[in-house]
């Protein structure tokens, strides 16, 4: 048995079809989910991918918060399903409320297009269960705005629980604490600013984000969450409307 | 009445700002000395029709904590100036021309 990875596709989003090919490379199965769908039927694991969702008008993942099918994901979360943010899917979990704190244009404003070396430094998420803290990964970052910024307690909180699930060996934006990527206190819903899928191919330079991948791909069979469910057992739910699950990502 | 809205956003005390950083090392090297605390933000600029200031302001706050304002990063400032009245029957308590400009 396999997992299926829903993968996000927002106007604007340049990622999706790498991610598709890197969850299939992992042994696991994906699909494009659009996002003016407003349900997500019959995957274990929801992925937002890289781009520039909306044109990143206004602030990267403001608009994309608003999606339709945001309102899915964010009820998947919080059932507990696996959901991963990569790059400006990062961005939109922190908008949408999902992660704590937020990405700010990067030290220097410079635009970094590099590799970079990772270490995993928490086992406590769905991308990085059953992978070893210390284990090194090079992974692609791409971005403009990958600075992560959050008040000190938030910090405190991230670090003492094992929210850090990834931090940059050399740091190159900004990043408080060498931040590389960070989960929710559940350990299911994750976002990171390097690119894992664009390490799935020893051809093409690094495999290590299959790494991660794997572990997501495993989670998702190990979480008692499909998403088919999960909707419909909220469906009913007061509070569950779309009005009420956006204010609570207001709240931040 | 109708409102002419700026909605000012600051990154907050304590926020890193590389913008406003760059922008600080590049005046003096033009010869501007004695500039410090440079800090950039965007603004957002809107016509609103609503009752009054109050609820015109009321609005306008709901507006940055749904959309406009990232709270983590960002302090937005809000100004309202009253530029017409509305057309039809004047609102209740509705005072024409009112500008109340943000403290």
């Amino acid at each position: 048995m396999t997992a299926t990875v829903g993968v996000v596709c927002f106007p604007g989003s340049n990622c999706e079809h790498d991610v598709v090919r890197a969850v299939r490379a992992a042994g696991g199965e994906a699909r494009v989910v659009w996002h003016g769908e407003e349900r997500l039927t019959g995957l274990d694991a929801v992925v937002l991918p890289g781009g520039f969702a909306h044109g990143d008008y206004l602030r990267p993942g403001a608009l994309a918060r608003f999606s339709p099918i945001m309102d899915a994901v964010e009820r998947f979360a919080r059932d507990g399903g696996p959901v991963v943010g990569i790059c400006n899917g990062f961005q939109v979990l922190t908008e949408a409320g999902l992660l704590p704190g937020a990405l700010r244009r990067n030290r220097g404003l410079r635009f970094v297009c590099t590799t970079v070396t990772c270490r995993v430094e928490s086992e406590a998420s769905v991308l990085t269960a059953g992978v070893p803290v210390g284990t090194l990964l090079e992974l692609p970052v791409n971005h403009g705005e990958g600075s992560y910024a959050c008040d000190e307690g938030t910090l405190r909180q991230l670090e003492t629980s094992g929210q850090v699930v990834l931090r940059y060996l050399a740091n190159p934006n900004g990043s408080v604490a060498d931040v590389a990527g960070i989960a929710n206190r559940a350990g299911n819903v994750v976002g990171i600013m390097p690119h894992p899928e664009r390490a799935s191919s020893a051809l093409l330079g690094s495999e290590d984000g299959l790494v991660l991948l794997g572990a997501l791909l495993r989670s998702a069979l190990g979480t008692p969450v499909r998403a088919e469910a999960a909707g419909e057992r909220r469906a009913h739910t007061p509070g569950a409307s779309a009005g009420a699950s956006r204010s609570a990502g207001a709240s931040r | 009445m109708r409102y002419a809205v700026a909605v000012e956003l600051r990154p907050l005390e304590g926020v890193a700002d590389p913008e406003g950083q760059t922008i600080e090392r590049a005046l003096p090297a033009l010869g501007f000395s004695g500039v410090s605390g440079v800090r950039v933000g965007k603004v957002v600029r809107f016509l609103l029709d609503a009752d009054d200031d109050d609820s015109a302001r009321r609005l306008v706050g709901q507006m940055c904590e749904r959309l406009l304002a990232n709270p983590v990063i960002e302090r937005a400032e809000v100004s309202l100036e009253g530029v017409e009245a509305r057309s039809g029957p004047a609102p209740a308590g509705g005072s024409a021309g009112a500008s109340r400009p943000s403290p």
